[in-house]
């Protein structure tokens, strides 16, 4: 078993143009160190000053990890995170 | 090119006008690959601001889920500019990250005309195009 990973087109450039991926962890930051281990770069477009990005939103299941414990929220096999780049923008 | 149903077309100028002075915010999706927008999402913009536009997390990775469940992408993603041109702006170009959308600005500075262009953003790189509306068939 592991964690199921799945990637937004945006970054499938890292992962050779797979939708999802598979690490393993206890925790979420865990997580992304794993998956960096094989997709290099990845961490990098996830985290930056030892937080999550703030315009990259990350999912535990059905759940948005910033309302849970962001890099430190607790992962086990079976589970799904997803990451989709937030839309934003605007005139400003 | 864009080639956008005079409907769709219609129900962006809409909810960029409903919304005004707030920028507007939603997505049409398409079948994977077909590059035919069809099925319009008004989203919320969580900013609720005249000048930032952000989707709700929570709105979005569920619109996505219901995307992926249908074999669908957002073909485009649209928002609307409150006091400037439909043009992108450098926040809009930075936060792009659709490469395959097409990035619809709607301007409602002008109560009576709305300015409808589309734009392909790549890195860093704006591309406008022509936007071709068409009848319903």
């Amino acid at each position: 078993m592991a964690i199921d990973v799945r990637i937004p087109t945006i970054l499938r450039t890292y992962t050779d143009g797979a939708k999802q991926v598979e690490g393993k962890g206890a925790t979420l930051g865990e997580l992304i160190d794993d998956i960096d281990a094989s997709h290099t770069g990845l961490k990098e477009r996830l985290i930056a000053d030892g937080g999550l990005r703030r315009f990259v939103n990350v999912y535990l299941n059905d759940e948005d990890v910033r309302f849970l414990g962001g890099l430190e929220t607790p992962v086990k096999d079976g589970d799904t995170v997803t990451v989709l780049p937030a839309v934003a923008g605007g005139a400003a | 090119m864009l080639s956008i149903r005079r409907e769709l077309h219609d129900k962006i100028v809409a909810h960029a006008r409903a919304d005004h002075p707030d920028e507007a915010c939603g997505v049409i999706a398409g079948p994977a690959g077909s590059d035919h927008p069809e099925r319009f999402i008004p989203m919320m913009n969580a900013e609720r601001s005249p000048t930032f536009y952000r989707f709700d997390s929570m709105e979005q990775f569920q619109v996505w889920k219901e995307m992926d469940e249908r074999d669908e992408e957002p073909v485009v993603i649209y928002h609307s500019h409150t006091a400037t041109e439909a043009y992108p702006s450098r926040t809009d170009v930075s936060y792009a990250s659709e490469p395959g959308a097409h990035y619809v600005l709607v301007s409602t500075r002008d109560p009576d005309t709305t300015d409808f262009r589309s734009y392909r953003i790549t890195g860093e790189v704006i591309t406008e195009e022509p936007v071709e509306i068409t009848g319903v068939e």
